[in-house]
């Protein structure tokens, strides 16, 4: 059971390993989830999902509010109890190795809970705490991790004190003191501005780049396509897809999109005159998408039928596209 | 080979791997959740000593140099031969552990499950939902022996605390506080909504406690029908057993057992409680 289970002391020394499904194919499987279920009395939040992480991928759960996410994620740390299924993470029962499991893991939550009374440096140290692990080894490591998450400046400043962005780079620097191999991050830059989730998009680009493993739960698509090298789209429970950004892409959806506004009356009235042209049209309440390889040929073709939208846009497909076509409901909040 | 860009300022050695580090947790856990919520208190320290030294130093003004002047003055008889001083210092060594015991098992408690959610950190280490409870009763238990001690130092330093064993009265004191305690943190971690269960619970639970538990004169001045409140109550236990370690007072050797053994098993029956309430909150 255990012969998969690879040395977790330390950062891999080699360059970090290529990406990829083919890559991944000869990695050893560091999470397996087979048939997940999880139930609320009568409800069913998590409704037999699969799946399988190689080390060193970047995993995703991309999905609606509702969709079982974050309960997935408490699954794999064992503080959810499952309600059916397996589950092994390094070849390990959560359930009943709570503790071994949760060391071989670096854990971002969905809401911060650091200390905001304390010091930022202190909540790094207390947490280190946590894991058994000593002050000679903490205090450099402290000191390194302020330095990873751009907080070295702010190291005795109170967490009180802290952006949002800044506190949510603090709980990733927290969750890395025990060097896990593994890191659960679920919507780890949900709520955050634009430029604060670029800057630790980046931060996690640093650890994929290192070797880590990470699997991150978002319901945003450009999260998604940005950091996951695959991916499961979940709704209600269950897995509607799988596969990475770019395959599921040209699985579900078309190269281009063509956006077009023609006010909220019209947009449903006017995608019935263009349901011909492109692969596929859908009407929105605030827009009307028509799916086809060429987007700027289709624009024109409306435009040559005498439609005037307010705006269009032709764009590249996106997840959110992929999302659409698998649920008929938008991912967006 | 590091990619980051960004120097670290030193390497730090590997830390020991996962299975030892679960080891530590399962081993010394409870310490490890206990040092966090002392550092926590480091940094409110002087409102802990102004309340918890302070308080208790004010009653002892009023009532004790106040009061027993009136008192004495009518004839101690009733204090079992002493000063009412001595009489009131060993009820208001565990009053004041009390009181700072019932603040520290309750909203504390909501700041770990919900408000600041500080529980659901640890939740993710090696750490169990047992060890938490444990290791929160442990903190207070230091901070409740530490305020006590040095509340016990300033009163025999005035002359108040006329047996040697008067000092194992800070034993019982912290004793009280924990009896109080940790059958509140097992009832905190139940509460989902925080209303006013807690202003309540000091209201009508903590300060009529307080005032009917044979703290500022025997409980057998009280009418019978009202003495039951004493007996329940381990403020009364634990002001009778410090009464027995400070000046000796005469109480059969049985009851002095029965108050410690009382105290420890609401102590401990609580913590139990406390250990499945955390549980049944954190693991669902
Ligand atoms: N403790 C719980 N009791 C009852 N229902 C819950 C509980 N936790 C989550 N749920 C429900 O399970 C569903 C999935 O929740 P969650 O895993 O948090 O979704 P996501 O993270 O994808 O937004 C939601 O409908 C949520 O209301
Ligand atoms: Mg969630």
């Amino acid at each position: 059971m255990s012969e998969t289970t690879p040395s977790v002391r330390s950062l891999p020394p080699e360059p970090a390993p290529r990406r990829g499904a083919a890559a991944a194919a000869e990695r050893p499987v560091v999470i397996r989830a087979e048939n997940l279920v999880k139930r609320y009395g009568d409800f069913t939040a998590v409704d037999g999902i699969s799946f399988e992480v190689p080390a060193g991928e970047s995993f995703g759960l991309l999905g609606p509010n509702g969709a079982g996410k974050s309960t997935t994620m408490r699954m794999i740390g064992g503080v959810s109890r499952r309600t059916g299924g397996r589950l092994e993470i390094m070849g390990l029962d959560p359930e009943e190795q709570g503790p071994v499991v949760r060391a071989h893991l670096g854990v971002v939550p969905q809401q911060d809970n650091l200390d905001e009374e304390l010091r930022v440096r202190d909540n790094l140290l207390i947490y280190g705490r946590y894991f058994g692990l000593p002050r000679a080894y903490l205090k450099p490591k402290v000191e390194q991790l302020l330095d990873f998450a751009q907080l070295s400046d702010k190291a005795n400043s109170r967490v009180d004190d802290l952006s949002g962005g800044m506190k949510r780079r603090l709980t990733i620097a927290r969750s890395l003191v025990n060097e896990p191999k593994i890191l659960l991050l679920d919507e780890p830059t949900t709520g955050l501005d634009p430029q604060a989730r670029h800057v630790l998009w980046d931060r996690l680009f640093r650890l994929k780049e290192q070797g880590v493993t990470l699997v991150l739960t978002t319901h945003h698509m450009d999260e998604a396509e940005q950091l996951c090298d695959r991916l499961i789209v979940v709704d209600e429970g269950r897995i509607m897809a799988e596969g990475s950004p770019a395959e599921l892409i040209r699985r579900y959806s078309t190269r281009e999109v063509v956006e077009l506004r023609f006010g909220a009356d019209r947009n449903a009235a006017v995608a019935q005159q263009i349901g011909d042209l492109g692969d596929r049209v859908e009407a929105l309440p605030d827009r009307v998408l028509i799916y086809a390889r060429d987007g700027e040929a289709v624009l024109e073709a409306v435009v040559a039928r005498g439609l005037s939208p307010v705006t269009s846009l032709v764009r590249r497909s996106s997840l959110e596209d992929v999302f659409l076509k698998l649920t008929g409901r938008s991912l967006a909040d | 080979m590091r990619t980051s860009t960004t120097p670290s300022p030193r390497p730090a050695l590997p830390p020991p791997g996962p299975e030892e580090l679960a080891r530590r947790g399962r081993r010394f856990g409870v310490w490890y959740f206990a040092e966090h919520q002392l550092l926590a208190m480091r940094s409110y320290l002087s409102v802990i000593v102004a309340f918890s030294v302070g308080h208790p130093l004010l009653y002892l003004v009023a009532m004790g140099v106040g009061l027993a002047s009136l008192v004495d003055a009518n004839g101690g008889g009733d204090f079992g031969g002493v000063d009412y001083l001595v009489f009131i210092v060993p009820a208001l060594l565990a009053t004041g552990a009390f009181m700072a015991a019932s603040g520290e098992f309750t909203w504390p408690i909501m700041d770990g499950f919900k408000w600041h959610r500080l529980y659901y950190g640890p939740l993710v280490s090696p750490l169990q939902p047992w060890q938490i409870a444990a290791g929160h009763t442990l903190a207070v238990a230091i901070r409740l022996f530490s305020q006590s001690l040095v509340y016990y130092l300033i009163v025999a330093a005035f002359g108040a605390v006329p047996s040697g064993f008067g000092i194992l009265s800070v034993v019982t004191a912290t004793l009280a506080g924990l009896a109080i305690g940790t059958p509140l943190m097992a009832y905190a971690a139940t509460i989902r909504e925080e209303k006013a269960q807690f202003v309540m619970i000091q209201r009508f639970g903590v300060m009529p406690l307080m005032l009917f538990s044979g703290t500022f004169f025997p409980l057998t001045n009280l009418p019978v029908f009202l003495q039951w409140i004493g007996w329940l109550s381990p403020l009364w236990h634990a002001s009778e057993i410090g009464r027995v370690f400070s000046y000796g007072y005469d109480e059969p050797l049985w009851l002095s057992i029965a108050h410690v053994a009382y105290l420890v098993a609401l102590a401990a029956g609580g913590l139990a409680l406390a250990f499945r309430t955390y549980r049944q909150r954190l693991v669902d």
